[in-house]
């Protein structure tokens, strides 16, 4: 028997029994996926929310602290007695 | 604007609904033969079915011309891989109404993926992340088995038990 056959053979025993749909699937399915919709919703605004909130601190801080500005030399020693 | 999103709505559900009403025999089918469980009593391939199916609709709208079919095939089969990696091979029971009941899972994944549903081989390697010529020595390994059954349970159970002293 060569590779053919021997598929054919395997191919038919496989396709014997066909099982039956259950009734209540296609309910199952879409309670299922409309959950996992909503928890994809939800996962995508919470990290919107938390970029923004970061974003937002990052600004205040900036505003607040002015990281760019050189802070004033404390190397230099004090300039007395002249 | 609500109007367009409820009809969008009720397109998509339309379509679905179409699409489960023609792959899920099909797929049913398939998950059984993987799961080697009775054909009236199966339910991991109805669990498996379920979360196949649930996974095409939260993405439909992201398919882009994609078969949805081959999406939910792929979840299908890399779900069961998953699952018998973790659960191991001892705690299922294979039912002998299954054809495939003799096999290993990965046995009855590759046979069903290669042979019952004609994907090619290349792309069964890619999906399992094997070699294409481990794929084809593992499907022609599981036809011979198919094919010519070991000689009654007694035989099976003695070389079982040689296997393990040995």
């Amino acid at each position: 028997m060569n590779r053919p056959d021997r598929e054919a053979a395997v191919r038919r025993m496989m396709e014997r029994t066909p099982p039956q749909v259950p009734p209540g699937l296609y309910a199952d399915v879409l309670r299922h996926g409309a959950r996992m919709l909503r928890r994809r919703t939800l996962a995508r605004r919470l990290m919107w929310l938390l970029l923004l909130a970061v974003s937002v601190a990052f600004l205040v801080w900036a505003l607040t602290v002015h990281p760019w500005a050189e802070p004033p030399s404390e190397t230099t020693p004090p300039l007395t007695g002249w | 604007m609500r109007q367009r999103q409820a009809s969008a709505n009720a397109r998509r559900a339309r379509e679905f609904e179409a699409f489960v009403a023609g792959a899920a025999g099909r797929l049913l089918h398939a998950a059984t033969l993987l799961t080697a469980e009775a054909p009236g009593d199966n339910p991991r391939a109805r669990r498996l079915l379920t979360l196949a199916l649930a996974h095409t609709y939260a993405c439909w709208d992201r398919l882009r011309g994609e078969d949805p079919y081959d999406r939910a095939r792929q979840y299908l089969a890399t779900r069961f891989a998953r699952e018998a990696w973790h659960h191991g091979l001892g705690r299922t029971r294979p039912h002998p109404a299954n054809p495939l009941a003799r096999l290993t899972p990965q046995q009855r994944l590759i046979l069903v993926l290669r042979l019952y549903e004609g994907v090619a081989e290349e792309q069964v390697a890619a999906l399992l992340g094997l070699p294409a010529e481990r794929v084809r020595a593992i499907c022609d390994r599981a036809t011979a088995t198919l094919l010519h059954p070991p000689r009654g349970p007694a035989a099976t159970a003695a070389a079982e038990a040689k296997a393990a002293t040995s």
